[in-house]
């Protein structure tokens, strides 16, 4: 899709980490940036975030999590993702996650994995590069 | 004042500096060594420099141990004793932990600080499907008193001071600690440490919140009211700072908000009535060591200034040893990069300077390897050796209040407590902190701050060192065994196998009834404790009556 609707995405902190500071950073980066952004709160479930993606019709997800949690959570999103065809959604993560288990969450779709000091334009640029080709190959130029 | 003294101070220089007051080393300082050696008969330099207790500041200024302790809270400082070396430690099985705690007390450390595990620490037990994936990942993890006994096997916690970080679950683990008090014979009087039961930063800056704010905060009251009389040597709450700074607060608004959360901890147990010089004698806080380091010393002095006026002239506690802030400190994990992390070394020892500079009571030097997993037991070792460097190699510790006097501090010490008394001011015209937090000012504010921060280092004004665009992070060095949660889900279902299920349902709902009823939780936490209850199952008695609380 090439037309210039903003870019809908849905933020979201499964397990119990409460680490919420990159989250909140992302959030407001993405917002600055001009897209429709839907933040689930701490402690959302896989469920909860599936169901909010539905109903919430985004195009991107991206979870974070610090406390480890995401070798359960994250793959588990993808296969319910899987599960009621929604492949396409794109997914990307943030915190602290070893280089072991991005390889790992990379195989399960994860397209795009940020560690925490990542600089905010990087995510902007991976999202309108990934959603809005044409357009961010303009806005290059 | 001593001849060494007169004989050091012989140059005429105009730029000698000026003695400690006469009048503060006659009434405070030798009254106070005369009952608290110091460490040493006397200080030098290597080069044979006698070195006083402390330089004049300024001529209006009080000294150190003196009211509103902005030079420090006793009269000798570190010359009396080193800070507490407390690294926060724990992960996976409390056998696990209890290693690490007894290899870090082997290498000198002085005090235990436990990190808990997120099921434990918002009151989900280890075999609780909310707690899936999260079983020993950040902390240990803890569900019975049998749980807690094996945490502390071989540990004299009659000598060895215990720090918890434990909020919303704080009365529980409060609670196990009593019973295995009781269980080892000990009386409650013995324990030492502190419990960091601090639930309204959680709101703010944490996340660890299970209940609405204020059945949150009655549970917090009810730790410190049953503390300040049964356990008189623990501190029952530890007012922090730390988190709200991670959050992305700047150091203005990490005092303001800790002042203003101690505010209402007072105000919520002054309309309980209980003794509030008691109390002021035993709160105690829990502040950041970031990277900008005269504004971090400067910050430790004006919190000091700040509650003590805050203790005389709103809540009219005339004993100045009930107006000290006495705090932790710990470096600031935000700063730690995940490329080139052995530069996380330096950093941590300029941050731990500057706690020490300011005048902390204990430290927390951060793990190098943090920012990409638990610290190894070596990075571990090398947090405290920086502690230990700082203090024997180092000198900083001679001298009370070092750079006391010195214009540049003295101005931002200045600057800092007047901004943070303005917010404070701002917060009380928002009807206090309860309704500030409640109505989402604290969070903006911090928001806000982490947001311009991130635009600072991203626009290079406040550039990071060896950080590059797509540079290399290394494979995390420790990771916890994920085996960890299905062998505590099986020693728990040991557990519910072995006790008295009847005896334990019992308690948990007398527990329930008092919650109901009002009147202090900790006895009947302890009860139900004693009969094999475990933590989640007191956490979803709380639940029943207090409700969830719901993330936005």
């Amino acid at each position: 899709m090439s037309d210039g609707r903003p870019i809908r995405v849905l933020l979201a902190k499964p397990g119990l980490d409460g680490h919420d500071r990159g989250v909140r950073l992302v959030l407001r980066a993405l917002r600055d940036a001009g897209m429709e952004v839907i933040y689930t709160g701490l402690r959302a479930t896989p469920e909860q975030i599936v169901k909010a993606a539905i109903d919430e019709d985004v195009e991107a997800i991206g979870l974070s999590s610090l406390s480890g949690a995401h070798q359960t959570h994250f793959a588990r999103i993808a296969s319910l993702l899987a599960e009621k065809e929604m492949s396409d959604v794109l997914l990307f993560c943030g915190g602290i996650i070893p280089q072991d288990d991005a390889a790992a969450l990379k195989r399960a779709g994860f397209q795009g994995i940020f560690a925490p000091g990542t600089p905010l334009e990087e995510i902007v640029s991976f999202l309108r590069a990934r959603l809005r080709p044409a357009l961010h190959e303009g806005k290059k130029r | 004042m001593s001849p060494e003294r007169d004989t050091d101070r012989s140059t005429n220089s105009p730029f000698a500096a000026p003695p400690a007051p006469a009048k503060w080393e006659t009434a405070v300082w030798r009254p106070f060594v005369s009952e608290h050696p110091e460490r040493r008969p006397r200080f030098s330099t290597p080069a044979g420099i006698e070195l006083p207790p402390t330089f004049a500041a300024r001529g209006d200024e009080t000294g150190p141990g003196e009211f509103p302790f902005t030079r420090g809270i006793y009269p000798s400082m570190y010359r009396g004793r080193l800070w507490t070396m407390r690294q926060y430690a724990g992960f996976a099985a409390p056998r696990d932990s209890n290693e690490r705690f007894r290899y870090l007390l082997a290498q000198g450390q002085n005090g235990l600080s436990v990190a808990f595990d997120l099921p434990t620490q918002i009151g989900y037990d280890a075999d609780d499907p909310e707690a899936a994936g999260e079983v020993g990942r950040v902390g240990v993890s803890i569900s019975t008193l049998d749980h807690l006994d094996e945490l502390f096997h071989e540990i004299p916690l009659d000598r060895v001071s215990i720090s918890m970080t434990i909020n919303a679950t704080a009365p529980i683990l409060y609670a196990m600690l009593l019973a295995l008090a009781k269980r080892r014979g000990l009386v409650p009087a013995a324990l030492r440490g502190t419990i960091q039961n601090d639930i309204l930063k959680e709101f703010i800056a944490r996340g660890t919140q299970r209940y609405p704010v204020l059945p949150s905060l009655r549970l917090a009251i009810d730790v410190i009211e049953y503390a300040v009389r049964a356990t008189p040597n623990f501190n029952p709450i530890s007012v922090s700072g730390y988190h709200i700074r991670e959050a992305g607060a700047t150091a203005i608004e990490e005092l303001a908000f800790t002042l203003a959360d101690g505010i209402a901890y007072l105000e919520q147990c002054r309309s309980r009535a209980l003794d509030l010089a008691a109390i002021g004698r035993r709160i105690s806080f829990f502040f950041n060591a970031h990277n900008y380091l005269f504004e971090e010393v400067a910050k430790f002095r004006a919190a000091r200034r700040l509650w003590a006026e805050i203790c005389r002239e709103r809540f009219g506690l005339e004993d100045p040893e009930a107006c000290r802030l006495r705090f932790h400190t710990q470096t600031a994990g935000s700063t730690l990069t995940a490329q080139e992390p052995s530069n996380n070394v330096v950093r941590v020892a300029m941050q731990a300077l500057a706690a020490v500079l300011g005048g902390t009571q204990s430290l927390h030097a951060n793990g190098a390897d943090e920012a990409l997993s638990l610290p190894t037991a070596s990075s571990a070792k090398l947090a405290l050796r920086t502690q230990q460097i700082l203090a024997d190699e180092t000198g900083v510790a001679d001298v009370a209040d070092p750079l006391g006097g010195c214009p540049y501090v003295e101005h931002l010490t200045d600057r800092l407590g007047a901004e943070a008394s303005r917010l404070i001011r701002e917060i009380d015209a928002r009807g206090g902190m309860v309704a500030a937090i409640e109505s989402g000012f604290v969070r903006r504010r911090i928001e806000a701050s982490a947001y311009e921060a991130q635009r600072a280092i991203e626009e290079g004004i406040r550039p990071q060192v060896g950080v590059e665009r797509g540079g290399t992070i290394p494979e995390a060095p420790f990771r916890v065994d994920p085996s960890v949660e299905a062998e505590r889900r099986a020693s728990l279902g040991a557990h519910r196998a072995r006790r008295d299920e009847r005896a334990a349902a019992a308690r948990i709902a007398a527990l329930e009834e008092q919650a109901r009823r009002g009147g202090n939780l900790v006895a009947p936490l302890v009860a139900a404790f004693e009969a094999g209850a475990t933590l989640g199952e007191a956490s979803r008695a709380f639940a029943g009556v207090f409700g969830e609380y719901q993330d936005v």
